[in-house]
Parts: C-alpha cells; structure tokens; sequence
C-alpha cells in the first residue's frame, strides 16, 4: 500500500470496495437454489451456474426451469390469484407497501447482489436500479388502494407470465410484479439466466411479509424455461428483451387469446442541436451509453449534433470518456463494471468489427481482459454501417452530424426502432418541436434515461408496444367491462360473375382510397347484398395505406377542435342522408352512428394528456400520439354501427384509417364513402377496402405502414393476423364483438386504443438549488 | 509563485453565447460526489491536501492583530505534529493566510520566516461598492503592507446589467494595481444568481488577467456550491483551450466538512485534471473546515474521534 506522502503526490482515487460479506455469506447458507412456487422455495432440480462476470467466479447454482416446473407455478398462481383479485384493494396496497418498505431496509444488500450477479457498477445499483425499485412498489402500493375508484369495472387479467432481461434484473422485475399485483393479477416470472439472484432474494422478500402463497412465483432457467412460460395457460405475457425474441414470442402468443406487451430494444436518437449546453450534454451521453456498460434499451446510442458544434461536442465527449473509469464492478469509485457475459462481451465485439470493417472509425472501446469493453464510439459511420442499424449493447455510441433541425428529425427516425430519444436543445421551442416530431415512446429533453413509476415507459415500431408505469402502465394490467357477444364468422366469398338484371341504371360501388371512388386493381367482384362488391386485394391495400399515410399530416395539422367540426359535420349529412341507408343497416344503427359522431366529436379536444408527478423540478407530460395509419377490420354483425365503432374513435384521435367493411354486408359502409367525401373529411382519412377479409387483413398486417391494427373478429383469422403482425410487431386490439350501438361500443378504451402515450421529460429551473428556485 | 495567466484582450465571442442548463449542472454536480469514493490512507492523503490548498481566512469585523496571529500559527502548523509524523508527512502548511488590509502587517510578522503567502482581500470587500480610485488605492495600501496575493471583488452591477466590457475595464485596471501579486477575482456567485452570469462574468475577469477566479466572499446568502463551482471549472477550462492559459479555482465560504473537501477535490480531478489539486490552482476559502479535517485525520492516525478541545485552536 503506498503511503499517505506518496499519494499526496500522485493523488490517485485507490480502492474504495463495498463490503460484499453480507451477500457472500447468504450465498454460502443458501447454497443451490430452487424455484419459488406457491410460496416456498422448491428442493433445486437440475442445476446452472449464476456467475459474477467481473471474475467469473460461480456465486450459486440455481435450477433449469422445466416446462413441468412452469406449470406448477402457473397452477399456483392460478390458485391464488382468485382471492387475491377479489382482496380489497386496501389490503393489497399493504402487501405492496410491506415490500417496499423490506426493499428499502435492504437497500445495501440487494444493491451488492445485483452488482455481483450483472457486473454494473455499485454506484448505479445503489443510487439508481434499487431506489427505483422502491419507488415502483410504493407507487404501486398506491395504485392497489386507488384501482377500484380510478378503474371503476375493471377487472385483472388473472395471471401474468413475465420474463425480463438481464441489464436491470431486480428494476425490470419491479416494473412487472408491481402493476400486476395492484391490479389483481397473479404472477409467473422468469428471470435472465444470467441475473436471477436478486429475483431469488426478492421471493424471500415476498415470503417475509407474507404475500400469500402462489401470487408471486419465480422460475429461474434459460430461453427454454421462457419459452415454456408462453405457451403456459397464462392470460398475459409481458416481455423486455431483444426483438428477436420479442418477435418469437409475439409468433407464439399469435391466436392464443393472450394478451402481450413487449418492450424491446432501440437505438435510440441523441440529438445535440447547436444551441445546446455542449457540457450537458456530454454528461448526457455519460448517462445514456456509458450508463450500465452500454447494456440499455434505450439508451441514446446514435449521437446525432449540428456540424456547426459538432467538433467542440467531439472534444469535450473525448476528453470526458477518458475520465471514466473501468473497473471492478464493486468499488465505489467505478463508472464503467463488467459485460453481464462473455458471450454479451463477444457479440459486442464482433458489431464493433463489423462497424470498422464496413468504415467506421472507433474512438476508445477497447476490449480489455475479463468481461471488460472500455466506452468508445463509432465516427465516420454511414447510415447502413452495422452499427449504426443494429442495437450494439454495450458502451459504444456512434457519432455524426445534421445541418438543420428538420434534417436532425429525419435521421433520428431513420431506424426500425421506436423506444427513447434525448433532446438537447436550449431553445424550448426548438426542443419541444422535436420532442414532438421524433418517433419514440420517451423523449427527454436535456436529460437522458430518467425513469420513474408515474411516468409510463414503452416504444413503437421494433421496439415493441405497451406501457410500463403509472396509469397507462396500470391499464396494461386490467381488462376493461364488456359484455361480449358472439359475431358470426364472414361467409364464403361469391365471385360475381355477371351483373344481375336490374329495373334501373346499374349502381356501381367501388373502394374509397384517397378520396375517390376507386376501381378494385384486381378488377373483380363478389357478390354480397344483392351489389357487385369490389374484390379488393393486396395492391388495393398497398394503395390505401399510401392514401392514409398522405392523409395524416392534414388530419393531424387540424387539431382537435377541428376534427370536432368535421365529425360533427358529418353527423349533419349522416342525418340527411339516413334513407341512403335503408336496407344496409337499421335505423337504430343510423341514430348509434350519429350519435357517436357526436359523441367523438366531443371527445376530439378531450383525450388528454396528464403531467404526471415524477420528480420535482421536472415537467413529466404524458401524452396520448395517434398511432398514424391503422388497420381496421369491422365486425360481421351490426355494418354501419360496428364500422362506426372502429373507425370514428381512431380519426378523432388523428389516425388515418384503411378499414375493412363486414366481409357479408359491406354496403352501409360503401354508402358512408360518400357521405364521407361530402363532410369535409380530408381525403386518405378514411380509405374503404372491401373483400376477403382475412386476406386483406393479412396484407395490412404485413404493411409496415400500418401502425395498429384492430381486429373486431374473432377465430382463426384473428390468430393469422396475429401471426402476420408478430413479423412486423404492428400492434393488434382485438375489441371483444359486443352490442355494437350501446355504450360499450364507444369511449376512453377505444381511444385509449386508437393511440400510444408519449412520454416527454423536461427538467426545469434557472436558478441553481438554494437560490430560491421554485424547482427546488 | 509565478503568474500562468497574462489576460487577453476582451473576446466577447467567446463567452457570449453561453447558455448553461442549470438542472444538468446540478444532476453532475450530485453524482459526481457518489461517483468517486476515497478510504483510508488515500482519504488522508486527499484530505491532507485540501489542507495544503486552505487559504486560512478570518475576515470579521472584531478581527485583531492577536487573532490573526493565532489564525497564523494554525496556518504553520495546521495538523497536530505528531500525527503528521505518524503518516509520513513532513512540512505541511496551509496554501495561505487570507485576512483584511489592515490585518496584512500583523500576518506578515507572524508567518516571517515561512512560505506561507498572505492574501488580502481588498476593492471594498464585500460589497465592492466604492468607487473606482479608492478600491484600486486599497490595493496599493495592501500591497505596501505586504500582501503577497490580492482577493478582488467585481461590481456585481455590470455583471446584472450586462456591461461586460466595463467589468472587463475594471478588473484589467485592478489587475495592473497588483503588479507582480497574484490576483484573485471574487465574483460572489451568490448575487450572481444564474449560472449562466456566472459562467459569463468567469470569462471576463480571465481575460482581464486574473489568477484565480474565486466563488464568494463568504458574506453572500449562498457561498460556494457545487453546481457553481462546476460551472467555473468548465469556464476555466474554455479559456485554458482558447488561451493556452491556466487559471486557478478558489471555492470559499461552502465547505465545512472533511467530505466537502474531497467533493471539491474529486470535481477538480474530474473537471480540470490532478494539476488543479496544487495550491498553485486551487484554494479553498475556509475557516472552520480545518477542524473538521483534523478531526478525520485524527481518527484515520487513532481510530477515536477527537473532542474539539483537544485540536489546537486557529
């Protein structure tokens, strides 16, 4: 050890570890670990090796979770999830609240845990991964008193089955358990293979406060035991982890009546525009892609910053990445610890390589010995380099440059994913646009990777759909009230061959894309309704979701008080028009439509956003986006009311839709075009295909234009399109087939549905703390 | 000690559009003090070296020559003797005695025969608020006296106005009263309020030539805090790559705690690099922060906690 004068000169940081004895110690007492089912830990079965992946040195074995072992939990949950669903919220709320509170006694010891299990630094598990933890429970504790009173009707799921990932094992445990258990439902969990330590410590927290048995159940194991989860006789499965798998499971849920949320990866947009604060924005990148060893999902790895500043952003980023120090994982002094995995470690080496050899220039990001890769970033990187498309995982950023901030909007959305972007602007009219404009479930502006329990948490596109945190996040949980009916399934398509003799001049219906009246492309009928209907094909939907997408930017510039207007203008000529109808759907379905122009119309201006309380000092707005294009396929029954159900919910919100009529009785829809195109609805707004239901559906489903589809079907069609959109991961509602002109039919679940929260972070504050400052 | 920084002419470019986004500066400013963790012998060797940086002040009203000369010899002998010894350390001093003009004589007898510089404040501490001839004359008075170094305080009101050209005038007028001393620019943060003032008014007074930029008097509401501090380390930094020119940093009137002191030195590793950890770059301001760090380096040679009647008073 050198002495105290010698380090007076050196003035080296030396070594500052946490004392793991704690942990070490119940690691030994606890030796091998089983499953956690029904509240008692089972004998361990087949065994694998939980590794600290700064030594590699084993820290326990814990058990390969069997499709056996999986259904045991699920049958435990099962059981136990009626009396805890039925338990007053109150009481509840209690055993959220217990947990939170043992999680905050043991802050230390399961800080210590996940550091040695995962390799992230002691700083980040201790002042971040585990307060937010707390924060979740109590939070949720929250929700578990307030469900019955805030979702008034709504009912759990039942049981969950979760599987998180390895970069925040206790954090991304947090976020599952928690809202699943306000609301009701009873859980199966399955933690990383890599990291299930915390999980297992978690279940011994469960069992100390006396969580009744079979509600939390955890099953340790690998993608197998995952996979065993899935297809379990769940009612829900909640996912986070790469697309790839995401996409599997999406596949293996297709048709299952399960319901699905996946919160996948990203690359994630980090915009410097250049009137930033260079400074802090560097420290953004600091907490972004130098936060927890590049291991994110939504870290900001495509810096993106104005040439005007861009070599100054490059020195300050350079100079401050030199300061970060790599390390063993429990020294306190650390800011960089260990890849979770040698395997993770290669897969982020091989990207690298693949960046360089396709002609990025790496800056730092040296692997070193051990599960070690020091930060660095790609320049000089092209917009298809590997590296710049592909989610790396570990501390490498990429770097390159815009001219104007419209050109910094269409690079930052230039990606398959759609999860978090940071906005670093000093101009709040600048930054706000931005905010707006880029295509992402988080937006932090002058901040990066925050988080809290009240601010909802999820993407779009391949990153995935569904919220985690505060209502939003709660809603993923509950299933609204519906008394469900039965709707019939489409009959056989009847080619048309020859016009049927009429009395008068022959009636021509055709599509309506983009406004017009449009010819089918296949050039054929069928016959429905006593008309020749138009066979719309794969083309026809290509065309209207072309029509739609050209639509949108109008629709949405009118705001909601104008799209108000416009749907109560076409209640007007739906009223006028009401003998237009006779015979393609009753008059009481005439009256339901118009009333329920009426009644989105009003809705139009309403469907709000909320500020939520995160932290003090920032504005954290959640608020409701249209998705843009939707699917919409009606229901069989009820042609004009169940039409109206879908589409006038999704247009109120500013989506552009390609809706698909009743297969057997499109007329009360082909009738609505031209009132449509008489109420001042924009053209592409609405765009009428009819045909083969579920081949067209199939096709929306595999347009990547399509941004949500609703399918109010059901069957083996509904699990084709379930299996189409898992490819392209479009989100697909299924609204249960219900009395299609009462109130269920209409309202905030549908709105709800006919778009996806953003969430926009905004520190806040002009004088520093102990000035006076309101933030503060 | 040798001067490092000559001035500029005035470069409003350089400074004017700083804008700095004061929840970030605050978020770094909070996690850098749980980024980096110092124990035992390096703990005492950092904490030692603050002592090293102190500039050991008393700037009251009831000061008298006794008082500064007790305040003096704490500066010669900071740290108990023996527990110096029992770490290694030899020759340990504070980086300078700080007093009021009129105290600079007394300082100068009781420090005759050491290193030990003596500063004095002057330019109408605290306030600054006299005019322009009778503050650089109070310089003069000080320097006549013997102060080695000269803590300056700028005109907050061009700061608030935004006439920075004239504050520039104004330093670069005190800075030619001080000849070969070194000049240390006070910009009393704390009436500064924004952090983007104090960024600005930071550059102005290196361009004016000053040696260090100093937080505080020690008599505004709020003294030295990190985020301001932060903010002035990357002004330093600026001018260091416009310039070539190195700055100095004093922190004053803040720090009270052993664990503020290795704060401020982790943010001046981290910030600026280990040549800001010399008391040729960094002083503290401080009077009662001493005790606290002897009370800790005690612990570190003992393993007890000493009662305060057992240090030697300053």
């Amino acid at each position: 050890m050198p002495k105290v004068s010698e380090i007076m000169e050196s003035m080296e940081y030396g070594p500052a570890p946490e004392d793991a004895s704690a942990v070490r110690d119940w690691l030994r007492e606890r030796g091998s670990f089983g499953h956690f089912i029904a509240g008692r830990f089972t004998r361990p079965g087949v065994t694998f090796a939980s590794r600290d992946p700064s030594t590699g040195d084993e820290l326990a074995q814990v058990t390969q979770g069997t499709a056996r072992d999986v259904m045991k939990a699920v049958r435990a949950a099962r059981r136990a999830q009626r009396g805890w669903g039925a338990m007053p919220g109150h009481d509840r709320a209690r055993f959220l609240y217990a947990i939170a509170r043992t999680i905050q006694k043991r802050e230390r010891f399961l800080s210590v845990l996940e550091s040695l299990d995962n390799g992230k630094p002691i700083r980040e598990s201790r002042d971040i991964d585990v307060p937010l933890v707390v924060r979740h429970f109590y939070h949720h504790a929250g929700w578990a008193e307030l469900a019955e009173t805030e979702f008034p009707g709504h009912r759990p799921l039942g049981v969950c089955g979760q599987v998180i990932p390895w970069n925040f094992p206790l954090l991304m445990l947090a976020w599952k358990v928690a809202p699943a258990l306000a609301a009701g439902n009873t859980v199966v969990l399955k933690p990383a293979e890599y990291t299930p330590l915390t999980a297992l410590a978690f279940a011994e927290i469960c069992a100390h406060v006396g969580l009744p048995a079979g509600v939390v159940n955890i099953v340790t194991g690998d993608g197998e035991t995952g996979a065993a989860l899935v297809r379990a006789p769940v009612d829900k499965i909640a996912f986070t982890g790469s697309t790839e798998v995401g996409r599997g499971i999406a596949r293996a849920v297709a048709g299952s009546g399960k319901r699905l949320t996946l919160e996948l990866g990203g690359k994630s947009p980090f915009v410097v525009l250049e009137d930033a604060d260079l400074d802090a924005a560097v420290e953004g990148v600091v907490d972004s892609i130098w936060f927890n060893q590049g291991e994110v999902c939504c870290a900001g790895s495509r810096i993106l910053v104005a040439e005007s500043v861009a070599a100054r952003f490059e020195a300050l980023l350079r100079a401050r990445m030199q300061k970060l120090r790599l390390g063993a994982p429990l020294d306190k002094s650390t800011d960089i610890g260990a890849i979770v995995d040698p395997v993770q470690k290669d897969r982020i080496l091989r990207l690298i390589d693949r960046a360089t050899a396709a002609g990025a220039e790496l800056v730092g990001g040296a692997a070193a010995p051990g599960c070690f890769i020091a930060p660095g970033y790609l320049k000089n990187i092209s917009p298809a380099n590997p590296g710049m498309v592909e989610e790396i995982f570990g501390p490498i950023a990429t770097l390159s440059t815009f001219r104007t901030p419209d050109e910094a909007v269409d690079l930052a959305n230039n990606t398959r994913y759609g999860l978090a972007a940071s906005v670093w602007s000093e101009s709040a009219t600048v930054a706000t646009d931005l905010a707006a404009r880029i295509k992402a479930g988080v937006v932090w502006v002058n901040c990066a990777n925050l988080f809290d329990a009240a601010a909802p948490f999820g993407g779009m596109r391949d990153s995935g759909y569904g919220r985690e945190g505060g209502r939003e996040g709660m809603l993923d949980y509950l299933a609204a009230p519906v008394a469900p009916q039965r709707d019939p399934a489409p009959s056989e398509i009847v080619p048309a061959e020859a016009p049927e003799e009429s009395a008068g001049i022959d009636r021509t219906v055709k599509l309506y894309i983009g406004g017009a009246q449009k010819r089918p492309d296949g050039g054929a009928s069928y016959a429905a309704q006593d008309e020749l209907i138009p066979l719309g094909n794969r083309k026809d939907i290509r065309n209207a979701v072309e029509a739609a997408q050209g639509g949108l930017a109008k629709w949405q510039g009118l705001g909601g008080h104008g799209r108000a207007q416009v749907l109560y203008f076409l209640a007007e000529n739906l009223a006028q028009r009401r003998a237009e109808f006779a015979g393609f759907a009753s008059p009481a379905e005439v009256d339901a439509a118009i009333r329920r122009c009426f009644f989105y119309a009003g809705f139009a201006d309403k469907y709000d956003g909320a500020t939520v309380s995160a932290k003090p000092g920032h504005l954290c707005h959640v608020q409701p986006e249209p998705h843009g294009v939707m699917g919409l396929i009606a229901p069989v029954a009820a042609p004009l009311a169940g039409f109206m159900a879908l589409v006038l919910p999704a247009i109120a919100m500013g989506n552009a839709v390609v809706a698909i009529p009743s297969q057997d009785r499109p007329m009360a829809a082909l009738t609505l075009a031209q009132v449509l195109a008489c109420s001042d609805v924009p053209g592409g707004v609405v765009n009428i295909v009819t045909g083969p239901r579920d081949d067209l559906v199939r096709a929306l489903a595999g347009h990547d234009g399509v941004s949500a589809i609703w399918h109010a079907g059901l069957g083996e069609g509904l699990a084709e399109v379930q299996r189409v959109a898992a490819e392209t991961l479009i989100p697909v509602w299924t609204p249960q087939p219900r009395d299609w002109s009462g109130p269920q039919a209409q309202g905030r679940e549908f709105l709800r549905a006919a778009s996806r929260t953003k969430t926009i972070w905004l520190p806040y504050g002009a004088l520093p703390a102990g000035t006076g400052s309101s933030a503060y | 000690m040798e001067r490092k920084n000559p001035g500029t002419d005035f470069r409003l470019d350089w400074f004017e559009n700083i804008q700095v986004n004061t929840p970030a500066a605050e978020r770094r400013a909070t996690s850098l003090a749980a980024r980096r963790s110092l124990k035992k012998e390096w703990q005492a060797a950092w904490l030692l070296n603050a002592v090293r940086c102190i500039d050991l002040t008393t700037l009251s009203g009831d000061d008298t020559p006794d008082r500064v000369a007790r305040l003096c010899a704490k500066a010669r002998q900071p740290v108990d003797a023996g527990q110096l010894a029992a770490l290694g350390v030899e020759h340990l001093t504070t980086g300078a005695v700080c007093v009021y003009p009129t105290m600079v004589a007394a300082a100068k007898r009781a420090l005759r025969g050491t290193a030990i510089p003596v500063a004095s404040v002057a330019t109408g501490f605290p306030a600054g608020l006299m005019p322009l001839d009778l503050r650089l004359a109070e310089i003069r008075y000080a320097l006549d006296q013997g102060a080695d170094e000269i803590d300056i305080v700028i005109s907050r009101a061009l700061v608030l106005r935004g006439e920075w050209a004239a504050l520039y005038d104004e330093i670069c007028e005190m800075r030619e009263a001080c000849g070969s001393a070194r000049m240390k620019a006070i910009l009393a943060t704390g009436e500064l309020k924004t952090l983007t003032n104090v960024a600005r008014a930071s550059h102005v007074a290196m361009q004016a030539g000053a040696d260090f930029i100093k937080t505080s008097t020690g008599k505004e509401p709020v003294n030295a805090t990190l985020p301001v501090s932060l903010v002035m380390l990357r002004a330093i930094r600026d001018y260091r790559d416009q310039t070539g020119f190195a700055v100095g940093f004093k922190p004053a009137g803040g720090l009270r705690t052993a664990k503020d002191a290795l704060n401020w030195q982790v943010l001046m590793a981290e910030e600026l690099g280990r040549d800001w950890l010399r008391p040729d770059l960094f002083r503290i301001g401080a009077s009662s922060l001493l005790a606290d760090i002897e009370r800790q380096i005690s612990h570190h040679v003992t393993g007890r906690y000493a009662g305060a009647h057992r240090l030697a008073a300053g």
